[in-house]
């Protein structure tokens, strides 16, 4: 069993990297990485490394934060944007979208060209990076 | 594909329901009993309730709401049920739905004839922060909720793909909310039980009260417009947008189809029964329909041999007012892309031509997590019956349809009842 799971995934940003796994039988490339290929049951997966470029498929900018996000600073009078964003390897992912003007929601658009950054978040045992994408 | 019948029928004899809303010093227990004793008294014929061989009851998190883990057991106990078995089914929003359905396949299998199946969740004691974070578990912890979503987020990201695909804008989803509290107005069990109108006017009141400027708006739309009264909670969704935090109870009563007169010369029958399920939201092919859904929705038709137009009553999972129209496109109501256009039209009003959610949604009436799936059902059985009161839809409807969702449509059960 290839060891992919949500450590290495988090291990892998830490790097500043997006490392996702393909699936040696079908070719099926999966973000964030899978120990398993889904579609084939295949279990040799290799790890593949993401580009980091994709587009932006949805998003939301969140006022009522969760308590992870309150913790980060944001509130009421400071939302920030969460999003779906396609990479241009194919698969979509979850991401927070950091450079868009968020007092301004319609001026961000579905489709245009994103890039992954990253962000550092948390203290002592819980500090991790977190995947982010900007314009 | 192969059409998937029941092996033996199954059907509705009794249902009720706890009022929904904000009930403090009231735990889930106290509003199943409510449900129980009016599921009780709506059965015509009455029966011995000791003749219950099983229990199914959809349940979200009353681990994390209520500190209280296990409680399909003390639901048994607190109705009179031990020691028949008693069983919690959690399916995040879908639990209800996801119960009702394992009480059908119960009796359809020969094991029982006689099964309640009960929805229940206590989410108000807790404070704002923490009901988000204890929804929240109903989506993907490692790879969703980083990025910083919350469930009215991923909604709202949801409406931001159908805004870019369909051209709809957010006033429209204004609108569903608009609906369904006119709908809920009429529904005694509801939550908010005021038409928007009503609301507008209450705060008006209240300003004056309080000898406050007293706040105008021109319309209704005008007031849902406006950010004070109205605030954004994930853009493009407001408030009213979202369906509320709730405490309730359901309760149906399923039998065999051959002892269904037993106990009531009307019951309805479960014609149609369909589940699906799903990955993450970025896992899935679109973002402007749920997969889940659609497949729920033709295991059901194909079950019951019916098609979306045959459908007379229809409720369902509103957990935000986008959901409503993506639902109605899923289940085959609209063309995709369409849902929002039949809203601005009115179609989906009580006095159109597809009338949704008549009991006022989960947006009016409450969204109890647990209990919404069931709490569904029973609009199904009033209107189907023609016991809705205010709200009864004309033409002595006789096919009803109920659609619950769990998460962004990770589950998705769909049911068809009726009349004959
Ligand atoms: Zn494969």
């Amino acid at each position: 069993m290839s060891a992919f799971n949500h450590i290495t995934h988090y291990a892998a940003l830490g790097e500043n990297k997006l490392v996702g796994s393909r699936c040696s039988a079908c070719g099926k490339t999966f973000y964030p990485a899978r120990p398993m290929c889904p579609a084939c049951y295949g279990s040799a997966l290799e790890a593949v490394e993401f580009s980091g470029k994709g587009k932006l498929a949805a998003y939301s900018v969140i006022y009522i934060a969760p308590t992870a996000m309150i913790q980060a600073g944001f509130d009421r009078k400071n939302p920030y944007c969460a999003a779906v964003v396609e990479l241009e390897e194919g698969p979509r992912i979850c991401a927070q979208l950091v450079g868009v003007d968020v007092k301004q929601p319609e001026s961000i658009r579905i489709g245009q060209p994103v890039q992954a950054t990253f962000l550092q978040r948390g203290e002592g045992e819980s500090a991790r990076t977190f995947l982010a994408f900007q314009p | 594909m192969t059409i998937r019948k029941l092996s033996r029928g199954v059907a509705l004899v009794g249902a009720g329901m706890s009022k929904f809303g904000a009930f403090p010093g009231q735990s889930s227990r106290d509003l199943f009993v409510e449900a129980f004793q009016e599921m009780l008294a709506s059965v015509e014929k009455g029966f011995d309730p000791k003749e219950i061989e099983a229990l199914f009851i959809g349940n979200f998190s009353s681990d994390l709401f209520e500190n209280q883990g296990h409680t399909a057991p003390i639901m048994a106990d607190w109705v009179g049920l031990t020691p028949r078995p008693a069983t919690r089914i959690e399916d995040a929003c879908a639990s209800g739905g996801a119960a009702l359905r394992q009480g059908v396949l119960a009796i359809a299998s020969g094991l029982y004839d006689i099964v309640l199946v009960g929805g229940i969740e206590k989410m108000t004691d807790l404070p704002i922060e923490r009901v988000t974070d204890t929804l929240a578990t109903a989506a993907d912890a490692l790879y969703e909720v980083p990025a910083g979503f919350t469930f009215p987020g991923l909604y709202a990201a949801m409406a931001t793909a159908y805004m870019a695909e369909y051209g709809a804008a957010p006033d429209v989803f204004l609108k569903v909310g608009y609906k369904n509290h006119e709908n809920g107005a009429l529904n005694p069990k509801a939550q908010f039980g005021q038409r928007i109108a009503d609301i507008m006017e209450a705060r008006k009141k209240s300003a004056a009260k309080k000898g406050l400027p007293i706040p105008e708006w021109a319309d209704e739309m005008a007031f849902l417009n406006d950010e004070r009264a109205n605030p954004t909670i994930a853009w493009p969704l407001r408030l009213y947008d979202c369906s509320p935090v709730s405490d309730g109870a359901a309760a149906v009563l399923l039998v065999s189809e051959d002892l269904a007169r037993r106990f009531t010369d009307t019951p309805l029958y479960v014609i149609g029964s369909g589940q699906a399920s799903d990955g993450a939201i970025h896992d899935r092919p679109t973002l402007t329909s749920l997969p889940s859904a659609k497949k729920a929705a033709e295991m059901a038709y194909q079950m019951a041999g019916v098609k979306p137009a045959d459908i007379d009553v229809v409720e369902v999972h509103d957990c935000f007012t986008i959901a409503e129209i993506i639902a109605t496109e899923d289940l085959g109501f609209f063309e995709p892309g369409q849902g929002w256009r039949a809203v601005a039209e009115g179609k989906t009003a009580r006095g159109g031509e597809r009338p949704i959610n008549t009991s006022g949604g989960l947006k009016s009436k409450g969204h109890p997590v647990g209990a919404s799936g069931v709490g569904q059902v029973i609009e199904i059985w009033k209107q189907l019956r023609g016991e809705a009161g205010e709200r009864q839809l004309p033409g002595n409807p006789r096919l009803g349809l109920t659609h619950n969702v769990g998460g962004t449509g990770q589950t998705c059960v769909v049911h068809i009842f009726e009349r004959r």
